[in-house]
């Protein structure tokens, strides 16, 4: 039987042939374990898959053009978008990379509660992980344990900052305002009972046969394909590559703080995953020296041309309130220059390129997504396995879309 | 006495990231005028972080001996990102590579400048493989044209959109009138 194709884009195109047992079919957008809008495009013979093509940018809202029409301090909100999962980090890319251009100090108080706050949604962005690759495996009681741990997290967050995925708690020159009363008593109930929930996921997953016989010799990607591929973050080090941007290049004071970085040298979808479980014991062990070294001071840096003054001199002083007026009517000026800051957010290398030709507004900002360029390794490591193992293979690269598409 | 030593060394430290020319060079920068590469001639420091401007059709033979020769070995390419200098600029576009190395954790910027009328750049998709996605994102927003590219289509717009997103002279809103019907 002859199928007209004449009026079908060339991805439907539909080749026929007795001899030809392949199929394509297209997974996705709307498929549940793509993790967002993501679709691909399968090459099926029977079950394995011949060839995979992911197609992405559903979800592209033009961030990168917007920044260029935002005041920097506009753009924080932005970034808070992108990697939903992992907002926290995304405003620190963007405001160490700012900050970096204006040459500002920023204060250890306020270093220090980044650290803090970073290591707390590295730890929920792995929990949303855990939850959604367990998920897509079959093992569907983690999930429910998993949200219950980020709601916590999310909490601390909404806490310190009064957004739950939005916070746009880091500001350029600091952060929005100090920690609440109470923050660290409630923070230190977090830490104690933590552990015992991670336990829960090593009971449930770790030990489970039918999760180690999904996971294990699956998404095979060796060390030197994985670096040519450009993987970064767990995905790397679940390739046995010890690379860690919080220890190669450290920033806002990592090399004060005492943590490993976990490395499984198996290179499939079960190494990944024992990296990112062991990961979250060492973002909890930073989390608590952060907590243990918060000494009162300043959370905003001395720059009262860039940062916005607190409320209270605002009231009585002029020259504050001037420079409040002036900061958000006008915005500040940012030598000309160019600058790339590398971070190490969950996913893996996030950097943030921001070019200034001078003004209140940047000349181009440019994310380098984690997740888009461990996503465009996916084809190396699905081709060549099972259909249904496509679905570890997406949930142990661990992709947010809105960072992909942007 | 030994703390006055320590914070010698941490002033040191700090002018060496500090955006003055004049400064102590890093050891990433003596290792390259060391190599005494021709494209090496303009070594920029800036904010802490090193460019490099290179001639375009050189670039892939420049990335594959960064990527290999010893004391170099910037064996992961973290970024390809384009960017406009504006409608009135010549030459208009720039394509920055930022280079890593896992070995030595040193970061390095390549710069290509690129006249309006010719936006042609050879492609490192066979130096390293992750080239490919930021190479199409580049075409895609800026309509640079990596030649050499396997698979050169637009990947974050759909495929017929018309015009380059991330160009100055494209509206923030596009050029159709704004709808959401």
């Amino acid at each position: 039987m002859s199928v007209s194709t004449q009026n079908l884009p060339p991805q439907f195109e539909v080749v026929d042939s007795p001899l030809d047992s392949q199929m394509t079919i297209s997974m996705g957008p709307q498929h549940p374990s793509t993790h967002g809008v993501l679709r691909l495009e399968l090459v099926l013979d029977g079950e394995s898959v011949v060839k995979c093509t992911p197609d992405i940018g559903y979800l592209h809202t033009g961030m990168e053009k917007l920044f260029e029409y935002k005041k920097y301090q506009q753009g924080i909100v932005i970034t808070d978008r992108m990697d939903y999962l992992n907002p926290l980090g995304n405003n620190l890319a963007y405001v160490m990379a700012v900050e970096k251009l204006l040459g500002l100090e920023i204060p250890e108080r306020a270093q220090t509660i980044r650290v803090l706050m970073c290591e707390l949604q590295r730890i929920a962005s792995h929990m949303v992980w855990l939850g959604t690759h367990a998920l897509d495996i079959g093992a569907m009681t983690v999930f429910f344990y998993c949200f219950r741990e980020r709601e916590k997290i999310l909490n601390l967050i909404e806490a310190a900052s009064g957004g739950r995925l939005t916070p746009s708690y880091f500001r350029i020159g600091g952060l929005m305002m100090d920690l609440p009363a109470g923050f660290e008593r409630r923070l230190k109930q977090f830490t104690d009972n933590f552990p015992d929930a991670v336990d829960t996921f090593n009971t449930l997953l770790t030990g489970n046969t039918i999760f180690q016989k999904r996971t294990q010799n699956v998404g095979i990607i060796s060390p030197e394909d994985a670096i040519d591929w450009g993987l970064t973050g767990p995905s790397l080090r679940g390739s046995g590559v010890a690379l860690d941007i919080r220890r190669a290049n450290p920033y806002t004071g990592y090399e004060n703080y005492d943590f490993e970085i976990p490395v499984e040298g198996d290179c499939d979808v079960w190494s990944r995953y024992l990296v990112r479980m062991r990961e979250l014991g060492e973002s909890l062990k930073i989390v608590k020296q952060a907590a243990a070294r918060l000494k009162p001071g300043s959370v905003k840096a001395d720059a009262p041309k860039v940062v916005l003054p607190d409320r209270e001199a605002m009231k009585t002083h002029m020259d504050a309130l001037i420079h409040h007026f002036l900061i958000v009517a006008e915005g500040f000026d940012v030598p000309k220059g160019e600058v790339y800051h590398p971070i190490e957010a969950s996913k893996g290398e996030l950097g943030c390129y921001v070019k200034s030709d001078g003004g209140p507004k940047p000349a181009r900002v440019h994310f380098r997504g984690p997740s888009f360029v461990n996503l465009s390794a996916l084809p190396h490591m699905a081709e060549g396995e099972m259909v249904a193992d496509v679905v570890a293979i997406i949930g142990s690269i661990d992709i947010v879309l809105g960072e992909i598409d942007r | 006495m030994p703390e006055d030593i320590n914070r010698k060394k941490q002033l040191e430290e700090q002018s060496a990231t500090t955006t003055d020319a004049n400064d102590a060079a890093s050891p990433l920068v003596t290792v390259l005028q060391s190599g005494n590469y021709d494209w090496a001639g303009e070594i920029m420091q800036a904010f802490g972080e090193i460019t490099i401007i290179i001639p375009r059709e050189r670039i892939a033979e420049v990335c594959q001996l960064l990527k290999t020769a010893p004391g170099l070995e910037f064996n992961l390419l973290s970024d390809i990102t384009g960017a406009d200098r504006g409608v009135e600029e010549e030459p208009r576009f720039e394509v920055n590579y930022q280079l890593f190395s896992i070995a030595k954790y040193h970061r390095l910027r390549l710069k290509i400048l690129l006249n309006e009328d010719d936006v042609r750049v050879p492609s490192v998709t066979n130096v390293w493989r992750t080239a490919n996605w930021h190479e199409r994102e580049t075409f895609d927003m800026f309509g640079i044209i990596f030649e050499g590219h396997p698979d050169l289509r637009r990947i974050l717009l759909p495929e017929d959109w018309q015009g380059h997103a991330l160009r100055k002279d494209f509206p923030l809103r596009g050029y159709e009138p704004y709808s959401l019907t």
